[in-house]
Formats: C-alpha cells, sequence, structure tokens
C-alpha cells in the first residue's frame, strides 16, 4: 500500500500512523451528550468499501493527511491535507 | 452416529466407503425458534449449546459461505487461559475447561494438544509484568509456572539465547496451553448441532433484520424471507454490516490479522512459543507446517490478506528468535478479517432491539474463546440472562466507561489493539 502524501509525494505505507476514522476531525463539544462522545470515540460505520480516514506522515513531513481508499482492495484513491479535509 | 476405534479399524478394512456426510443440507424452513446468523466456530457452538443445554432444537445457523470456511479454519489454532482482567480471567478459564472436555462432549476427535504455551520474556520489567499475569493465572485456578533462562532452555533449546539486542531472560510457562485442529472444531459443532436437530444452511446470506416495534421478527435471507423470535448475529469481522441492517454503529473496526504457514517438517517445535520483543508466535501442526503470526496490520480491512510491513517484521522477529527457522520455505500466507473493539475485549450482549443478540469483537482471539463463547451466548439467547463466565462482555461498557478490559494497558481506543 503507498499513500500520496501531498507534500511528499507517492510513499511507502511504512511512513504513515493509521489513526482511525476520520469523524475524529468533527470532535463534539464538550457539553454535548455522552451518546454523542460514544459515537465519536467509538462506535463506527465500519464499512467494506470506501473509507476515509486520517493517516499521520510521521516519517515524512509530520503532516495529518484524510485518506480516502477501499478497504476491500486495499486502493488508496487520495490524500489530502486534514487542515484543508476538514469538515 | 458415534465414533470409535473399532468403527476406524473397519472402515479401513473396507476402503474408507462407509463414511457418510455428518450433517443434513436442509432447506430453510419459513420459521424457527432462533436464527444464529454465521456458521463459524462461535456461531456453530451457540447452536450446539441452545440444543444441548436449553432444549431449542427448532434453530437454524445461516451460514453465507461454507463450514469451516472462515476464520475458524483459517487461525494459528492456539488455545489458552492466560488473560489477566477480571472478565476476561474467568471467561477463559471456564473456555479452557470446556476445551479439556470438548472431545467427549462432541464424540469428535479435534486433536486438542496441551502440549505448553511459553511466553518469552527479554527484561527485568517484562519479567515482573508475566509474574503478575501468572499469579493472576494462578488465582483464577489456570497454571502457570515462571521460567529462567535455563528453565526456558530445557524446553526451547533451539532458540537464540544471547541475541545481543533481546537475550531471552525467562518466560511464563502455561502447560495447559496449546492448540488444536481448527477444522475438526468447526465440524464437530456442526455436526453434534445436526444431530440435535439444528438445521446448518450453508449459502444463505442474510441481507436484512426484519423488525417490528423494537422487536426482532426475522431476517431476510438470499434463499427467502425467514422468521424467527430470537436471533444471534455472530458475524465476527463482518459484525458492522450485519448490525447496520438492525439500525445499529458498534464499537467495532475491522482489521487485517496476518499469519503463514511453512512447509512440513518433522517435529521441531514442541510448544506454542511467543516471542516478548516484537509480535511473533509460533507452533507446529500436526501435519508439520509451522504455523505463525504476527499483530495486526493497523489499518482497517476487509481485503483478506495483508501487506508487506507486517510480514517483514514476523520474519525479522522469527529469524531473531530462532535463527533455524530460515531454512524453512513458507508455504501461504493469507490474512483474516478481526472484530476490533476499542479495549481489545469481546462483546456477548443483548441489542436495543428485543429478540435481537450480539456476539461479537473477538479481536485476534477468538479461536480459544469457541466453546465458552457459544456456551455463555446460548444462555443469554435461551435465558435472557448473562451466563456468570461472560458477563462482563457488555456492549454499554464502551459508553460508561465502567468495565472496560484493556488488557494490553495501552488504552481503550481504536487503533490500540
Amino acid at each position: 500500500m503507498r499513500i500520496t502524501c501531498p507534500n511528499c509525494g507517492e510513499r511507502d505505507r511504512r511512513e504513515f500512523y493509521y489513526q482511525g476514522d476520520a469523524l475524529a476531525l468533527i470532535r463534539p463539544l464538550p457539553d454535548t451528550g455522552p451518546a454523542d462522545w460514544d459515537d465519536y470515540l467509538h462506535n463506527r460505520d465500519n464499512p467494506a468499501g470506501d473509507t476515509r480516514d486520517l493517516w499521520f506522515h510521521e516519517a515524512g513531513c509530520g503532516a495529518w493527511l484524510v485518506v480516502e481508499r477501499n478497504t476491500v482492495t486495499h486502493a488508496v484513491h487520495k490524500a489530502t491535507l486534514a487542515e484543508k479535509a476538514k469538515r | 452416529m458415534g465414533y470409535s476405534g473399532f468403527r476406524v479399524i473397519k472402515e479401513g478394512l473396507f476402503g474408507q466407503k462407509g463414511w457418510k456426510p455428518v450433517w443434513r443440507d436442509p432447506e430453510p424452513k419459513a420459521e424457527y425458534d432462533a436464527i444464529i446468523i454465521g456458521g463459524g466456530g462461535h456461531g456453530l457452538s451457540t447452536a450446539f449449546y441452545l440444543a444441548k443445554e436449553h432444549g431449542m432444537t427448532n434453530i437454524a445457523v445461516l451460514e453465507k459461505g461454507y463450514i469451516g470456511g472462515g476464520n475458524v479454519g483459517r487461525n494459528t489454532t492456539i488455545v489458552r487461559a492466560n488473560y489477566f482482567l477480571p472478565g476476561n480471567s474467568e471467561f477463559y478459564s471456564h473456555s479452557l475447561k470446556m476445551w479439556e472436555n470438548m472431545e467427549h462432549e462432541l464424540n469428535y476427535n479435534v486433536m486438542h494438544s496441551q502440549r505448553g504455551l511459553i511466553n518469552l520474556f527479554h527484561s527485568d520489567g517484562q519479567r515482573d509484568a508475566f509474574a503478575r499475569r501468572g499469579n493472576a493465572m494462578i488465582n483464577q485456578g489456570d497454571d502457570a509456572i515462571l521460567l529462567d533462562r535455563d528453565g526456558v532452555r530445557e524446553h526451547l533449546p533451539y532458540l537464540d539465547f544471547d541475541n545481543v539486542r533481546f537475550p531471552i531472560y525467562g518466560g511464563l510457562y502455561h502447560p495447559r496451553g496449546g492448540t488444536a485442529r481448527h477444522d475438526a472444531v468447526a465440524w464437530g459443532y456442526a455436526r453434534g448441532a445436526d444431530q440435535r436437530g439444528v438445521d446448518i444452511i450453508q449459502n444463505c446470506e442474510v441481507t436484512g433484520i426484519d423488525i417490528e416495534g423494537g422487536v426482532v421478527k426475522g431476517v431476510q435471507t438470499t434463499r427467502g424471507a425467514i422468521k424467527a423470535k430470537k436471533v444471534g448475529i455472530v458475524v465476527a469481522g463482518r459484525s458492522g454490516q450485519v448490525a447496520a441492517m438492525a439500525g445499529m454503529r458498534l464499537p467495532i473496526e475491522s482489521h487485517v490479522l496476518q499469519a503463514f504457514v511453512t512447509e512440513g517438517l518433522k517435529p521441531v517445535i514442541d510448544h506454542v512459543v511467543s516471542f516478548g520483543m516484537g509480535h511473533f508466535y509460533i507452533s507446529q501442526s500436526d501435519k508439520g507446517g509451522l504455523v505463525f503470526g504476527g499483530d495486526i496490520d493497523f489499518y482497517s480491512s476487509y481485503a483478506a490478506r495483508g501487506n508487506l510491513p507486517m510480514k517483514e517484521h514476523v520474519m525479522d522477529a522469527a529469524m531473531t528468535l530462532m535463527p533455524m527457522i530460515g531454512k524453512a520455505r513458507v508455504l501461504r500466507s493469507w490474512g483474516g478479517i478481526m472484530d476490533m473493539t476499542p479495549d481489545g475485549s469481546p462483546i456477548i450482549d443483548k441489542t436495543p432491539t428485543e429478540g435481537l443478540f450480539i456476539d461479537c469483537g473477538w479481536c485476534y482471539g477468538g479461536f480459544k474463546a469457541v466453546p465458552g463463547s457459544g456456551f455463555s451466548f446460548a444462555h443469554l439467547m435461551a435465558t435472557g440472562n448473562h451466563h456468570d463466565a461472560a458477563a462482563k462482555f457488555r456492549l454499554d461498557r464502551f459508553r460508561s466507561g465502567v468495565g472496560l478490559m484493556d488488557e494490553e494497558g495501552t488504552g481503550s481506543q481504536h487503533n490500540l489493539h
């Protein structure tokens, strides 16, 4: 699996740390109820197919990326900087 | 029909022509008292114990593929009870006791081999952690022996004891740990369930769950609609998709776990051995293949195959620990879909829908749980109450934060287990 970092170009999967579903970018407000926090922290769509998740270019530029890929084929479609992809 | 030594000899004399299929291939009925979605090890053992312990025989197991074609037929076959935390500790202890009686209970040879499991440690800190784990195992009533370096050498003389970077300090020995023939476990439970009247329906994929007024009514399948008063979801890596049919989102991410097997060799590895400074564990199958694996790849996946970094890590660790393995040739590798929970521990619970139950989240450790999980899940489905051995496997522990079982001590978060 190779991921094309917007800053560094196509790089090996080893350079990246996987965080999880990109819903991590949509943090609930502190006073939102426990159900929203449960959804944010634990519950997942867990799709078999296209997904959006967060990766950290740990051994590269240090950017957080939103990676669009397919969980069945391992095809990586696109990676964008998380700061731009947010919301 | 039962099996016996006499029967084996008799069939041997007459060309093995007297063996018949050991479960039927029935058409699904219009209605059952209970339906189990998923004919893996856990689903089959659930059906078996529903019939045997609770007299529920008008039930069906729906399997989208074939029996033994999923993770139960593709794993590293390790059976152990070396857990540490309340919840896990009593459950796996109970499950191991069930393993020890499984062949009698099923009248089926699952080749359960209690050859002993040794978890190696490589530092003083690791020794302390394993001593503590061993004490927890003994307190639970199971067996654990803390071996020093010479003690390990007696069992495993072929290891590289003087590796400069990761010298072996000792190991935690669990004599009752071991392996079993994984396919036989699936076949034995399928046969036992079928003998008690359970319909095992293969090539039957569930496509929807019928719910009216918050009560489950049945399922839609590729072979038509089937009504049921109770439905149990036991689908491991596919839990997210099936739960979505009931409008649920689960605290589960599906990941890929790889394993490897070499060509058949003469007996050389007599135990189950795990390395303490990298993800590598190994045993030798009765056919002679070295069966070994590592950690998950650490990204969500349904591909049933992994990437190279984890393969390299596993091979590196193998060569570090037992350089002799470099002479063996890897025959094949595969990846299974693991239903990973945030704390790395499983779920056996009711769902918000009345009559709908779920058994999932076994992460990369489901095989050894096959008897205990089926027994406990059958108890829950039949009686509505949690069995004592699995009472802490609650779905709501993530939301409440109460009763999390983070066995590895890394935190209760999806990407940490």
